[in-house]
């Protein structure tokens, strides 16, 4: 059932942006801002945990994660250690996946080539 | 007044320099597309042996006028100019794909429309008795222009239904002063022409404004009507330009609809390739006049033709500053013989 529940919101999410790209003039660029910030703000309206629950990795997974994975941060720094929090507890969360990013990043970059679409 | 000159925006040639030969070289895509058969050579894969998509764009550059000068019988040293121009900043695939050429070069910049602007300009050159082979030559890549226009490959950027595809490929052609034949007849230089599209996957709009313009301009300058060519085609409109620049074209009373053709619109099958709009760059009007509508001039099949490059004058910076797209768009009125 989680996997049917993740696939449906992970799918819902994922069309969101085709229908962005399909139906409107924003680029690709502006619809990622787009999908983190959307992130963050449901996170801070409550809405977005309500469907990390529902959903598990259907909701981290796409970018609304992120930002949902940053807003997270800032609230329970914010409770540990008062306002710096909101500077600190975005970062803090994320370090892991940046991390990761960069340096799976630079390692592809070192092995791999780009190839033409076709 | 200048005696060659007719109307607003038009040349007349009282001795028209005539097309020798022609050469195109497409990427793989393209080989596959509608037109495949009329063009030279079809490289395997886009890096053609090089380590970046520039360096590929410059090699299909030097092949291309290697290729024009072996069909036209003729060596670099016989060439008093090459005229060229692509897509990239500085216009590096022209320059560094005819740096060891050793002939005089005027490098253009006329986006998409560089084909036609080229053409133009070497006739001229001929025309006024300051050459007697030109070669003109321009390129486009799909890679590098997305690099240059959008996101760099690697990004993995999804494409909007309205975008066009980058054609891979180089077109040239060989003018000389000889009477042989095809012969440039007429050409119709563009206005810079802005209607304020600013979405940068839409250039097919931002660009028939431009070609409508000097479709008409040609017309009313020559006095001419549509029937007198057997194909009017327009360079890069794709599907949503081409259908914007015959309802302008209509609206001024002007009906070209059973005779007009784009060449972005014929060089991929755009239901099998997902090219959504169908093709652009400079490439893409330079390999279907170099390929298709050459071979067909030379089979007879084709009497007179009017060939109008169009192109979008944006850079990345202007987009960024969130400035319009202005459009250009040059003719070239090409006869199979001089009756």
């Amino acid at each position: 059932m989680s996997y049917i529940n993740a696939f449906l919101v992970g799918g819902a999410i994922c069309a969101v942006g085709q229908v962005l790209i399909d139906k409107t003039k924003l680029t690709p660029a502006r619809i990622l801002v787009l999908f983190v910030v959307s992130g963050v703000f449901l996170t801070a309206l409550g809405i977005y945990q309500k469907l990390v629950d529902f959903a598990g990795a259907g909701a981290t997974i796409p970018l609304t994660g992120f930002g949902y994975n940053l807003a997270k941060g800032v609230f329970n720094e914010v409770d540990q250690t008062g306002l710096t929090g909101a500077l600190t507890g975005g970062f803090k969360a994320a370090a892991a996946g940046l991390g990761a990013v960069i340096t799976f990043g630079y390692i592809m970059s070192v092995v791999a080539k780009p190839k033409a679409k076709r | 007044m200048a005696e060659k000159h007719l109307g607003k925006q038009t040349v007349y040639f009282a001795k028209p320099p005539s097309i020798r030969a022609t050469a195109s070289i497409v990427g793989p895509k393209e080989g596959k597309g509608n037109l495949r058969q009329s063009f030279d050579y079809i490289i395997p894969d886009e890096l053609w042996g090089e380590d970046s998509w520039e360096k590929a764009e410059s090699k299909l550059v030097r092949e291309t006028l290697a290729k024009v000068l072996q069909k036209g019988s003729m060596s670099n040293d016989q060439i008093e100019y090459v005229l060229a121009g692509d897509l990239l900043n500085q216009c590096i695939a022209a320059n560094y794909g005819l740096r060891e050429t050793d002939i005089p070069f005027f490098g253009l910049f006329g986006a998409c429309s560089t084909m036609a602007e080229s053409m133009s300009l070497g006739s001229m050159l001929i025309d006024g008795g300051y050459a007697d082979n030109v070669v003109c030559v321009t390129s486009s890549h799909f890679c590098s222009a997305e690099r240059q226009f959008r996101y760099p490959l690697e990004l993995g950027s999804q494409r909007a239904p309205t975008s066009q595809w980058t054609v891979t490929g180089s077109g040239a052609a060989l003018l000389t002063s000889e009477q042989t034949g095809p012969f440039i007849r007429h050409v119709t230089t563009g206005k810079i022409n802005d209607m304020g599209i600013k979405d940068t996957n839409n250039m097919g709009a931002a660009m028939a404004p431009a070609a409508a313009d000097t479709i008409l301009t040609h017309f009313a300058d020559t006095g001419l009507v549509p029937d007198y060519y057997d194909l009017i085609i327009t360079g890069d409109l794709g599907k949503v330009g081409k259908k914007i620049c015959l309802d302008l074209l209509k609206m001024n009373g002007l009906d070209i609809e059973n005779r007009y053709n784009d060449c972005g619109v014929m060089i991929f099958d755009t239901k099998q390739q997902d090219t959504h709009s169908g093709g652009s760059g400079c490439g893409c009007s330079a390999t279907v006049f170099a390929g298709y509508i050459y071979k067909e001039i030379m089979k007879g099949n084709l009497k007179r033709v009017l060939f109008i490059a169009t192109g979008a004058l944006m850079s990345p910076v202007s987009t960024q500053q969130k400035e319009s797209i202005p459009g250009i768009a040059h003719a070239v009125a090409i006869h199979r013989s001089l009756d």
